[in-house]
């Protein structure tokens, strides 16, 4: 995990030297000095912030299985479930709701996500490799100013690209928030830095000397030795796009077109305009509910390759 | 084992800078653009360009009747004295100084204590810890509503349980506080995974030598761990100044929920989206966020150079 990726000297250690001294550490004598009444205290402070951070998650699995009624009616504790089981009725009114909306969104979110963080990995991959592997004239120069771009805050981009957009008929079209999501210069740092470690000079020249193109060199080479580093890539840019929020509430106008963020802040909104019924509350929780699963699930799945990139960011 | 493999690995020279001159190395050179050139022009077209876009249109100011004009830094000159644009300023900074470090002691105690206790409860920990990153902001503002909510929320019951009254989240006082608490919640994760990081990345030996010593768990963690890791400490303050500075999601999230405590200058970028988007006024609205943008971009780099020996972010 963190082994296979992270590189330079933030933390102060190789990171190849990571799991070794993993073990060592595990497999050393200070395991037993530790066992014992001592490890009590820490463990109850871990359990409070478990409970802590799992507090929401528990409510809202809790509040999806409630129709709107239960959920208002004061009569069961807002953390337990009530003698009603309505989660499927809450999903089913979710995705029937305004013509299967919801759907919309979802179906939206993971289009969004997916074609700007796989072109966002592709522009990575290949920058990075080129700012690695070539010495060009304005390489220093280029670097630097992506190095500078990673710090531009996402907000001063918003306004003037809302206003080129709109200029080129491209505001409430997919491509307002796929093709801004495709531009993303960490990861291109990111890149550079991974192939610097990962990829010998030896090896690119033996393969010069027999012949390969550069294409080649490239595709047969250097890319299956990348592969932690791009799925890595590829992992924080879908998230980073699916979790956007700015962008796509200030491109889109056309509800169909929202992604599940900026649909969920809308059906709330209207939730709370509606003081009649609180006709809406039940819809928000469950779709709430569901729109975390996906993200979720491939995090727990996908442990290993997003913490060698957290790791990389813990570099520089 | 730190130092020297430091040394080593700073990243070489790309080898064709050696043949500069010959014909493979032009031949070279030309390959290097031709791989980079797809990112350029994004680079070129959703960066770069914007950018110097939304300066040019900070110095001009349109009318209906007059059309465009240019107006030098007049814009500018307005935000300064203009006291909601200061009011969110002002607010964002004391969000910085609660909230940055309410994150961090929140992350670092998490990050400590999983890297002292190597049971499977702490591994366990470390992922559920973690999980709200996995969260979208808007989502995670969107729970912690529900959870303050008078009407279907918990609190009453949670605050009832020890005799006391719920306080109402969303007042004026109160809604700073719970803001503070939701960012704290959303972060606190990621920023403990890049600190464990760190911290698994320390040599043990060190701390078997302090044990020597006579060091205690306590005085190993204050006087050995914290300051090994002082460089990721200084990273996660710098992410989550830039993030405090631009704060716009949560707020604006609960802006429905809290209506009235959440106004529309409450952070400098609501104000910006909100004189963008409901006033059309798009030339101040840059001003506004260009203004932002150099306070963030100018303060971050001063504070990552001021603390570059420390932090070793610019080499």
């Amino acid at each position: 995990m963190t082994a296979t990726l992270a590189t330079g000297s933030g933390s102060g250690s190789p990171a190849h030297d990571d799991r070794p001294a993993r073990n060592r550490r595990s497999s050393g004598g200070r395991a037993p000095h530790r066992r014992g009444g001592r490890q009590v205290i820490p463990h109850i402070i871990l359990a409070a912030f478990i409970v802590y951070f799992a507090l929401p998650f528990w409510w809202l699995i809790v509040a999806s299985t409630k129709s709107q009624q239960t959920l208002f009616d004061g009569k069961t504790s807002a953390l337990w479930f009530s003698g009603d089981f309505d989660l499927f009725s809450n999903i089913g009114a979710l995705f029937t709701y305004s013509g299967g909306l919801y759907a919309h969104w979802l179906g939206n979110s993971f289009l969004y996500a997916i074609a700007g963080g796989v072109g966002a990995t592709v522009l990575s991959v290949l920058a990075g490799y080129g700012f690695s592997m070539y010495g060009f004239r304005g390489r220093r120069l280029f670097f630097a100013v992506v190095l500078g771009s990673v710090m531009v805050p996402a907000t001063v981009l918003v306004i003037p690209l809302f206003v080129m957009m709109s200029g080129a008929h491209l505001t409430n079209t997919i491509w307002a928030i796929i093709l801004p999501s495709m531009l993303n210069p960490f990861a291109v740092y990111l890149m550079k830095v991974y192939t610097d470690e990962a990829i010998p000079p030896e090896m690119v020249d033996a393969a010069r000397v027999d012949g390969a193109g550069e294409v080649r060199i490239f595709a047969r080479v250097a890319l299956p030795l990348m592969r932690p580093a791009v799925v890595t890539v590829l992992l924080l840019s879908v998230v980073g796009t699916w979790n956007n929020f700015f962008l796509p509430l200030v491109m889109f106008s056309n509800p169909q077109l929202f992604p599940v963020t900026v649909g969920l802040g809308a059906l709330q909104s209207q939730a709370q305009v509606n003081t009649g019924g609180q006709s809406l509350w039940n819809l928000v929780i469950t779709g709430a509910l569901i729109s975390i699963i996906p993200l979720i699930v491939s995090f727990l799945t996908l442990q290993r390759y997003w913490q060698g990139g957290l790791s990389i960011g813990s570099v520089k | 084992m730190t130092e020297s493999a430091v040394a080593t690995r700073r990243p070489r020279e790309p080898r064709a800078t050696r043949r500069r001159g010959d014909i493979v190395s032009l031949r070279r050179a030309r390959w290097g653009w031709a791989f980079t050139a797809p990112f350029a022009v994004f680079l070129l077209l959703f960066l770069l360009i914007p950018l110097v876009y939304a300066f040019v249109m900070s110095l001009q100011n349109t009318t209906l009747a007059g059309g465009t004009s240019w107006v030098g830094l007049a814009n500018y000159a307005k935000a300064f004295t203009d006291p909601l644009f200061l009011d969110g300023v002002w607010r964002v900074m004391l969000f910085a100084i609660v909230m940055i470090p309410a994150q961090m002691i929140v992350a670092l105690v998490a990050a400590l204590l999983i890297d002292a206790l190597t049971t499977r409860f702490a591994k366990i920990s470390r992922l559920l810890i973690f999980v709200p990153y996995a969260v979208p902001v808007v989502i995670g503002a969107l729970m912690w509503g529900f959870l303050y909510s008078p009407s279907f929320g918990p609190a009453q019951e949670l605050f009832g349980a020890f005799g006391l009254q719920a306080p109402n989240f969303f007042s004026d006082q109160n809604v700073f506080g719970s803001l503070v608490n939701i960012v704290t919640w959303q972060w606190a994760g990621y920023y403990m995974i890049i600190m464990y990081a760190a911290l698994q990345g320390v040599d043990p030996s060190i701390y078997e030598a302090a044990r020597v010593d006579g060091a205690n768990a306590w005085q190993v963690a204050l006087r050995i761990k914290i300051p090994m890791i002082a460089s990721s400490l200084l990273l996660v303050l710098v992410f989550a100044l830039i993030g405090t500075l631009q704060f716009f999601n949560e707020p604006q999230m609960l802006r429905g929920m809290a209506s009235g405590s959440i106004t529309s200058n409450y952070t400098p970028n609501i104000y910006a989206y909100t004189v963008a988007f409901s006033y059309h006024q798009f030339n101040y609205a840059s001003a506004i966020a260009f203004a932002l943008g150099l306070v963030i971009f100018v303060g971050s780099y001063a504070f990552m150079f001021a603390t570059r020996k420390r932090s070793g972010l610019m080499k």
